[in-house]
């Protein structure tokens, strides 16, 4: 136990202490996060401002259009084109909009808007939305229906679904537990793969290397795997930590980096005109409170219990079976991809499951998945989002992780038995029958 | 007193008997040499002696109980013929580690490590990586780790392959004052003429089988061809023939072989009668380079034949 322990620490401190290590754990998240938060930046702000000059001879628009500070609308009279356009080339005004006394816009004529250069598709758009909006409100005024009337007969009903258990069962929980379960099932597979194939590799090395002989001399070559599995298991888990907590952290400094990055969303709500506006207004902070109401009823501790169980569980399913790859490899690294083949089959698979699982926790083929070893890690995690004991009972949690403790034991053995014989073993690569003959001979 | 007994050792492999019945004894302080062509099943022999492999059949005595893996792996350093370290990690730090795998505590094994370093002239790479040495170097630091724990048997595969001869007397010095202060050393090569000089015991393996067990000594005796090699102040015209055989005449030493029921004073006093001043008698014993490869031609094919083990 002891020598375990030993391997386990080295492992542990050879890959901690490399700068890579810290380039990948702290390093990428921050620049995952800023580029993000660079484009999110970029997107809100815009940048362009646009100052259109209207000169409505009709009277359409009754002076008014919605104007902010990235475009505002600004109305002129006794204005011709002429001298619009002089005044536009004068640099006063970016644009300028000529509405002839005869036009009957209202009705289907067409709108220029004339600008010294071209519009970015963003700023287009955001003119167009203002035109249009205001004339579709004077239409409805001119058919003596307002605002508000529109609004009200278009309201749509709340429609809910209640379980029979009486739990409320809401779009927007059903939508969280989606969104939870499809996040964790992933956060697992990602896991599975990237520290099961850092097993693999530092198998191949330490095999390739030829230091395997000289530690095995010293310990048993089972306790140098489970060393290996438990080392790089901890450096895993220690990435975890850092990153939740790197999470964590950016939430608090986010706003103080980009404080209107807050203000922008209501700020948005608000500049919807009329009515309209203010309704949707209610409608998103509507649905901002049914995904917090949504979140409240996620039973986290549960969530997160599980993804540790599930992740320990399928890391050491999967770590061991890739060490067993490891040591049949030899010193061609193609070796490695087609051997790795049959297990990362179950891993493709599992996701290919999960997809259908998290869409409906209690189909068969969910059902399976969440209780065969191979998948249940990836797809357990995305059917307990949708809650347990319901529609995921307790038997099925129990049963899933009873045989994913049997199933890890399981594959160690068997791995262990590989990785004996296949650590010292050199020259060709092992062909599938000779590996299974290794696994089922007996010591 | 034997510190390692084998008896009727047998492993075999899907297509080949890799060691196939081998027993002998090695005493403790002795520096035994295992020789045998490639292929022979020395390495696999070795395997077991450490721990590595379990035997098919036989049993492996180590200090008079049978040999423990568990245990008894702590009191065995071994050194295999491919050498490997890792590359990437700091010498000290790896030496310590592989020290503290055998069973020492952090600050013994420090202790030595500093004891060994010194010895070698090594304290200067202790912050270095093994990727930075020379091969003569890494070997010299591989022999450091296998010797560190103050293992009663040693075990080197082919400990002086890559070395410069200065390295090499270096690590020959220290093979002999480990067996003087008690240790046991067991010595694997194909290389005759340095079995010759360092081993006090050999046993000369091929095909999976014993084929020689004995001291240098006693090796070179019992394969002795009779030759004598004569130097004379003068050759005589006429060389009679009936005592001896004369193989060789080169200037005014001679090589002869002695006949079938002729001492060598027979052949002193044949020189002695024509009135020759013999200058000097010596016999010529056999190299072990001869008798390997006498042995291993006789029992035919270097490299093995494939056959199908029974078992």
């Amino acid at each position: 136990m002891n020598k375990i322990f030993l391997i386990a620490r080295r492992e542990f401190l050879v890959r901690v202490l490399k700068r890579t290590f810290l380039v990948t754990t702290i390093l990428f998240p921050v620049i995952m996060v800023g580029f993000y938060a660079m484009m999110i930046y970029f997107s809100i702000s815009g940048g362009d401002n646009y100052k259109i000059a209207v000169a409505d001879e009709a009277n359409i628009f009754h002076e008014k259009i919605e104007s902010d500070d990235e475009i505002s609308f600004e109305f002129l009279h006794n204005e011709t084109p002429a001298t619009l356009k002089t005044k536009l080339e004068s640099g006063s005004y970016d644009g300028y909009v000529y509405i002839p006394s005869a036009t009957r816009l209202l009705y289907n004529d067409s709108l220029q808007v004339v600008t010294s250069k071209s519009v970015a598709v963003m700023s287009r758009e955001k003119i167009q939305d203002r035109i249009n909006e205001t004339l579709e409100q004077q239409r409805l005024l001119s058919l003596n229906i307002s605002k508000e009337q529109l609004d009200s007969a278009r309201k749509s009903n709340e429609i809910n679904f209640i379980t029979l258990q009486g739990s409320n069962d809401s779009d927007v929980k059903a939508g969280v537990s989606y969104g939870i379960g499809f996040i964790s099932a992933f956060l697992i597979y990602l896991v599975l793969f990237i520290y099961g194939t850092m097993v693999m590799r530092g198998v191949t090395e330490e095999k390739v290397s030829r230091i395997a002989e000289v530690i095995i001399s010293s310990v048993k070559p089972f306790q140098l795997m489970l060393g290996k599995i438990f080392g790089i298991g901890a450096v895993g888990l220690l990435q975890f930590i850092i990153w939740i907590i790197l999470v964590g952290g950016l939430q608090f400094l986010l706003p103080v980096i980009f404080p209107e990055m807050l203000h922008q969303i209501p700020q948005q709500g608000m500049q919807m005109p009329g009515g309209m506006g203010t309704a949707q207004t209610m409608q998103t902070s509507g649905a901002m409170q049914g995904i917090m109401e949504g979140l409240s009823q996620i039973n986290f501790p549960l969530i997160i219990g599980c993804f540790i169980f599930y992740f320990l569980g399928g890391y050491l399913l999967y770590s061991s079976l890739f060490a067993a790859v490891g040591s049949t490899v030899n010193e061609d690294p193609q070796d490695a991809q087609s051997l790795s083949l049959p297990i990362l089959m179950p891993l493709f698979f599992g996701i290919v499951i999960m997809m259908k699982a998290v869409n409906d926790p209690t189909s068969s083929l969910a059902v399976f998945g969440a209780l065969f070893p191979l998948t249940s890690p990836i797809v357990m995690m995305a059917c307990i989002a949708h809650g347990v004991p319901n529609p995921i009972p307790y038997w099925e949690l129990f049963t899933s992780m009873t045989l994913l403790i049997a199933g890890f034991l399981a594959t160690t053995w068997l791995a262990a038995k590989i990785y004996r014989t296949g650590i010292l073993m050199y020259g060709k690569k092992p062909t599938w029958k000779e590996i299974i003959k290794w696994a089922v001979r007996k010591s | 007193m034997a510190l390692l007994e084998l008896h009727n050792l047998k492993k075999y492999y899907a297509t080949q008997k890799a060691v196939d019945g081998i027993s002998f004894s090695i005493d403790k302080g002795s520096i035994f040499g295992l020789l045998g062509p490639n292929g022979a099943g020395k390495t696999t022999l070795l395997r077991m002696i450490t721990g590595i492999f379990f035997p098919d059949e036989g049993e492996i005595i180590f200090e008079g109980k049978k040999f423990d893996s568990l245990t008894d792996i702590t009191k065995i350093g071994y050194m295999p013929e491919e050498r490997g370290l890792y590359k990437k990690m700091k010498i000290g730090e790896q030496v310590l580690y592989l020290a503290q795998l055998k069973g020492m505590t952090r600050n013994n094994a420090m202790a030595k490590i500093k004891f060994w370093f010194k010895r070698f002239e090594m304290e200067s790479w202790w912050n270095k990586k093994v990727e930075d040495l020379s091969k003569g170097m890494s070997q010299k630091l591989q022999f450091v780790t296998t010797v560190l724990h103050e293992p009663s048997l040693i075990i080197l595969d082919e400990p002086f392959s890559g070395l410069d001869p200065l390295n090499a007397n270096l690590i020959k010095d220290e093979i002999y004052r480990l067996a003087h202060e008690g240790s046991t050393i067991i010595f694997s090569t194909h290389r005759m003429e340095q079995v010759e000089e360092i081993c006090d015991h050999i046993v000369l393996v091929n095909l999976g089988k014993k084929i020689l067990d004995g001291t240098v000594e006693k090796v070179k005796q019992d394969f002795k061809e009779n030759k004598f090699n004569i130097q004379l102040s003068h050759v005589p015209e006429m060389l009679d023939g009936n005592t001896f055989e004369l193989l060789q005449n080169d200037n005014h030493s001679l090589i002869v072989k002695i006949k079938d029921g002729y001492k060598s004073n027979d052949v002193l006093k044949y020189f002695i009668s024509q009135n020759v001043n013999i200058e000097a008698f010596n016999e010529i014993l056999p190299s072990l380079n001869e008798i390997f490869i006498h042995l291993v031609e006789s029992t035919h094919a270097t490299a093995r034949a494939f056959q199908k083990a029974e078992a």
